[in-house]
């Protein structure tokens, strides 16, 4: 099974707690913005993406099944 | 056991992650969760900072709950009084006496304010204060072209409100009796940089002076310095720190010198014993943490509400449940605190405990003081907080480095 993660791109602020928390699906570039490298993640990887959607600081990640 | 009830005081970021991390180690009983705010957890920090300037709005800043937590009872506008951890009761304002079998503490801090002569301190007198959103929706108004505005405190708060005020067309003069701006949290390298940027924004600094008076009856016309100067003010703001929200906690044997002395699994001490079905979270923990020293410190940044509400939650199921409670509770705790300011257009972030530095343990580490830079922490040889102005990518690498050696 897969889920997908959506970013609000006018709230991101790129602060990078999510590439933090789970690099495989999160990266912010040398051109400031973030990029959400996986669409279809794993649900292996739920919890962790769970994490970075809980301390994002401009609550800019939400799950979507 | 169905039929238990889990009992959380404070509806912030803490009581929010504390109701999930009960629910997402296994709990099954009832969550309560009581705050005495009107609203369902929000995040503060843009309080201060772009939902100051853009407008405040609830649904902007509300945190959504986990699934797993959909079925948690949320009681807002009640606050609690009391609480006997003995018989395992707490106390409502209204009366009510709510029983529990395990308790999370997390009432949060409030806004500190001036004691001396003036006006009310209330917002219809002109005097503010940014804790709630109650609060910024009351400063928001206040905030016109034009206005003056006299900031009385020069830490994070104050200074985010003081770019903010400006940014909207006000005039803004600060008042701190520290030295620099920022200079307890950053040390005087960092500050002394951040008082320049502020002043080319047109802020006005009174530094190492107090307040004596605020002028006018029913509303604010000034403030006047303890070395005699005045300024003219239409609005004051008062960022002058914080009091723990603990008196509820009285009478039970706790150290409430300074939030609640806890363990490293966030149980509060009684005579220097750990007190089990209770945890305390968020910015009234006073905890020790062993990545950087022995010593318990409070943590008033973004992410320990978050970090210790869901070690709370771990440590109160396990307990519940009793299966593997010495294990949970043994298992090492060592968040790494992370915070950030904007102002203006400088990301500041904040990782680690900046404040262990020795005096002399201020570097910069990477780039320029007077554009994007990472500054480091030392205590000894140990790396023991960073801060960065902007270099969001670079200062990550640093994180998981922080820390004492041994």
């Amino acid at each position: 099974m897969t889920f997908q993660v959506v970013a609000d791109y006018d709230r991101c602020k790129s602060h990078g707690e999510c590439m933090r928390i789970v690099p495989e699906v999160f990266e912010v570039r040398d051109d400031g913005y973030m990029y959400i490298l996986v669409e279809q993640i794993d649900d292996a990887l739920r919890p962790r993406c769970e994490e970075a959607v809980d301390v994002c600081p401009t609550q800019a990640l939400r799950i979507q099944d | 056991m169905p039929d238990q009830r889990a009992l959380v005081v404070g509806a912030g970021l803490g009581g929010l992650r504390a109701a999930e991390g009960l629910r997402s180690a296994g709990f099954a009983g009832e969550v309560v969760v009581v705050g005495d705010e009107p609203w369902a957890p929000y995040n503060r920090p843009p309080l201060s900072k772009e939902a100051l300037s853009e407008g405040i709005a609830h649904d902007r800043l509300v945190f959504p709950v986990r699934s797993g937590a959909a079925d948690v009872v949320w009681r807002h506008g009640e606050r609690a009084v009391a609480a006997d951890l003995r018989a395992r009761t707490v106390a409502l304002d209204d009366g009510q006496v709510l029983d529990y079998d395990v308790l999370v503490a997390a009432t949060g801090v409030s806004a500190r304010r001036l004691r001396v002569p003036g006006p009310a301190p209330t917002a219809a007198a002109g005097r503010h204060v940014v804790r709630t959103l109650d609060d910024a929706i009351s400063l928001r108004e206040a905030l016109v072209p034009g206005a003056r505005v006299v900031v009385l405190g020069a830490g994070f708060i104050g200074c985010e409100v003081a770019a903010t005020a400006v940014t909207l067309g006000c005039t803004v003069a600060c008042v701190a009796i520290d030295p620099f701006p920022l200079v307890r949290p950053l040390g005087p390298v960092l500050a002394a940089e951040l008082q320049r940027r502020h002043e080319q924004h047109g802020v006005v600094f009174h530094l190492g002076v107090g307040v004596d008076e605020l002028q006018g009856d029913d509303h604010v016309t000034g403030v006047v310095l303890t070395d005699g100067t005045e300024i003219a003010a239409d609005v004051v703001v008062e960022a002058l720190g914080s009091r723990c929200n603990v008196a509820w906690l009285d009478e039970n044997g706790l150290d409430l010198g300074d939030g609640v002395l806890t363990d490293p699994a966030l149980r509060p001490l009684r005579r220097g014993e750990p007190l089990d079905g209770v945890a305390v979270v968020g910015d009234i923990a006073r905890f020790p943490n062993l990545r950087f020293d022995d010593r318990a410190f409070r943590v008033e940044h973004w992410n320990i509400p978050t970090e210790s509400g869901r070690r709370a939650g771990a440590v109160l199921a396990a307990n519940l449940a009793d299966a593997g409670y010495d294990d949970v509770v043994a298992a090492p705790w060592t968040p790494v605190p992370a915070f950030w300011s904007d102002q203006y257009d400088i990301r500041l972030q904040s990782f680690g405990m900046p404040g262990l530095a020795d005096d002399d343990g201020i570097r910069v580490l990477e780039g320029d003081l007077t554009d994007q830079c990472i500054v480091g922490y030392h205590r000894g040889v140990d790396l023991l907080g960073v801060v960065a102005l902007g270099m969001t990518r670079a200062v990550m690498g640093y994180r998981d480095r922080l820390g004492r050696s041994r």
